[in-house]
């Protein structure tokens, strides 16, 4: 590594996550991590179910604090946050698609993408044009009235991915986005990352699905926790 | 974030709930309503205390005849005597302080003037009375000394009698009819409008003293006659309704009180242990007495509002932990779409104040509605102004701060990650 080299977005520095530490039920949910991504970058995150994909997303999105460890964050250290600053810096940098979507039952699809305009203080005149065209970006034009319990479970993960697309946030966080999805519609919001990525957003995909992987630049593997590189079959 | 985005979202919340938004308000409705009457009523006690003290002065004495409680029951059987002019006389030579003193004797009856006739109530009084009372003329003359010693057939009318009698016609001179007894019209009081009770202080006639226990008393018209339907045999013939003092500098008033009563007592051959048969009361007593019923229910408003304030306060606290518990995934969310922990306070301490605010407004509708009813049903004073209703306001505001502060700290205290995996 070079001086003249970007810091990279992404600094993940031997992050550990223990569950329930120092009980019979202890879980060693992340263990030892490290890598980084750089701004820019199309990623992919494989690993089975249960191999820790989700907390290692919650750690790189500031919701979650590492039990050891360091991760940067566009260089600041996330430890160092109190909690109002890194709402902030999820307000600013983050966007997020859930595996379980978390939409609000009692909004439309239309109020669920709008909802983090009114975080981000953008008036609410705009608010309605900028959500249309973010539910047309993921070709769900005209549903935008319905609630989430009126919409099927592809419809409700395709509200999600505006709603994480809506304030263009630099960096965008994807766990199993096109896991309720068909492969057509699937191969569309892949090529719609690859837009992001494009236009400089560093995209980050969890997945299970080695296909859907294939799609990203470059792809780490965890497994219980741990990265591996699959070529040499040999955990890092 | 933008304060009207924070009060939009509030509602939406609690408009989803509407039913309970209304349950939980009204603790505060009640509450507040009763503040409000609370505070007209007593402000209302407070501003009829200071006018009377202020019109009447806090330097008079008066005298009653008959024991300390229960007035002049027993007494007025018309078996004792119990103050007479003696009695005033008395009381002016041996106690200096004394600047003026009146006695009175008092009776109703119908004024007639040609075909026009009254009822008014009259007063035989003293020399001192006008004075004392600071009744100025409108027309006239007072009555001259002489009218007092000789029991002219002279009279006093106030404004309302007046204008009953006589209209636009001229009043001074004319010749009026009480108990038959005709009485020459010699002055016309200045208007003073309402007493402090709420009475007429204008529909009244004064008389000389002796005039009246001489020429009308004897007609069966004087108010110790006509209880008993018994003439005024038993009865000296100086005998008095009452006695009203006023000394020239107020902090003579208690020594005038204790002077008083040990000379009347003495006059009266009260023996050392047994009680009055009269009874000296100070204005401020009298209007304390007065107030006494207001003031318990002042109290027991304040306690009403006091409660139902505290347990709206509590059922707001209550239905807004539930209402944290309940949408902790939305919180969640909303955390981890960029809202802070100061904006998720925010959002529930807004649910919280729109709840107490608008059970306030609706409180203090009821509240006003109630206090006028008050005014209008008894005989209280009242008073509404705009510092009532900012009172009210205030308390709502204050109960919903105290009582939603606690549950928007705990929802903006949630971790957004556990929060979501609920
Ligand atoms: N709050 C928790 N308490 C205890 N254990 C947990 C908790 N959250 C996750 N785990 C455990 O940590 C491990 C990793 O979980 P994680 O959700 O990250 O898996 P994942 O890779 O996202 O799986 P999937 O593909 O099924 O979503 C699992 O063994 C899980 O049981
Ligand atoms: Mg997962």
């Amino acid at each position: 590594m070079t001086a003249s080299k970007p810091v990279p977005i992404i600094q993940v520095e031997h992050l550990s996550k223990i569950y329930n530490a120092g009980t019979p039920g202890e879980v060693r949910a992340l263990d030892d991590v490290t890598f980084d991504i750089h701004g820019g970058e199309f990623m992919a995150i494989m690993g089975p179910s249960g191999s820790g994909k989700s907390t290692l997303m919650n750690m790189i999105g500031c919701l979650d604090t590492p039990t050891a460890g360091r991760y940067l964050c566009d260089g600041v250290d996330v430890a160092t946050l109190d909690a109002e600053q890194r709402a902030q810096l999820r307000l600013s940098k983050i966007g997020f698609v859930f595996q379980g979507f978390h939409l609000l039952p009692r909004m439309s699809a239309l109020e669920n993408v709008m909802l983090p305009l009114v975080y981000a203080g953008v008036p609410r005149g705009e608010r309605a044009a900028l959500a249309e065209q973010a539910l047309a970006a993921v070709g769900l034009g005209e549903r935008g009235r319905h609630r989430p319990s009126e919409l099927s479970g592809g419809q409700q993960q395709r509200v999600a991915i505006a709603r994480a697309l809506i304030n263009s946030p630099p960096i965008l966080l994807a766990d199993e986005p096109t896991g309720a999805l068909d492969s057509r519609t699937g191969e569309e919001i892949l090529a719609l990352f690859k837009r992001l990525r494009d236009d400089g957003h560093t995209v980050i995909l969890i997945t299970h699905d080695a296909h859907v992987a294939e799609h990203a630049d470059r792809t780490i593997h965890i497994r219980d926790g741990r990265l591996f590189d699959p070529a040499s079959e040999v955990t890092r | 974030m933008k304060t009207t985005d924070t009060l939009g979202m509030a509602l939406f919340a609690l408009r989803g709930n509407w039913l309970r938004s209304i349950l939980t308000a009204l603790g505060v409705i009640i509450g507040i309503a009763a503040v409000i009457v609370m505070v007209s009523v007593g402000q209302g006690t407070q501003a009829e205390l200071d006018r009377i003290m202020s019109t009447l002065g806090s330097n008079r004495l008066e005298v009653f005849p008959g024991g300390g409680r229960g007035g002049g029951v027993r007494m007025a059987a018309g078996s004792l005597p119990s103050l007479t002019t003696g009695d005033m006389e008395a009381l002016r030579q041996e106690i200096p302080e004394i600047q003026y003193i009146t006695a009175n004797v008092r009776g109703g009856g119908q004024v007639v003037y040609a075909e026009k006739n009254w009822s008014s109530s009259w007063q035989g009084v003293t020399e001192d009375f006008f004075v004392i009372n600071d009744w100025q003329l409108s027309q006239g003359e007072f009555f001259q000394p002489r009218d007092y010693s000789t029991a002219a057939k002279v009279v006093i009318i106030g404004e309302t009698v007046r204008r009953e009698l006589f209209g636009d016609g001229e009043a001074v001179g004319a010749t009026v009819r009480i108990a038959q007894v005709p009485l020459t019209v010699v002055g016309v009081l200045a208007s003073k409008g309402q007493t402090g009770w709420g009475g007429d202080a204008d529909d009244v006639v004064m008389l000389p003293l002796d005039t009246a226990r001489r020429r009308l008393m004897g007609a069966g018209s004087a108010a110790p006659a006509s209880g008993t339907g018994r003439p005024a045999v038993m009865m000296p013939t100086d005998r008095v309704n009452g006695i009203t003092i006023a000394v020239a500098r107020a902090e003579d008033l208690g020594y005038v009180e204790e002077e008083a009563t040990r000379l009347l007592r003495q006059r009266h051959r009260i023996q050392p242990g047994a009680e009055d048969d009269f009874a000296v009361r100070n204005i401020s007593q009298m209007v304390a007495t007065r107030t006494q019923t207001t003031r318990l229910m002042s109290l027991l408003l304040g306690a009403v509002a006091t409660i139902s304030l505290v347990v709206g306060g509590i059922g707001i606290m209550n239905i807004m932990l539930v209402s944290v518990t309940e949408r902790i995934k939305e919180i969640g969310l909303r955390m981890a779409i960029g809202g802070g922990p100061s904006t998720v306070r925010a959002q529930f301490l807004a649910e919280a104040m729109i709840i107490s605010l608008g059970g306030g407004l609706i409180g203090i509708l009821i509240g006003v509605a109630g206090a006028l009813a008050v005014g209008g049903f008894t005989d209280l004073p009242i008073a509404l102004n705009q510092n009532v209703i900012l009172l009210a306001t205030a308390f709502a505001v204050a109960t919903g701060l105290f009582f939603g502060y606690y549950p928007a700290s705990k929802a903006a205290r949630l971790d957004p990650i556990e929060a979501l995996r609920q």
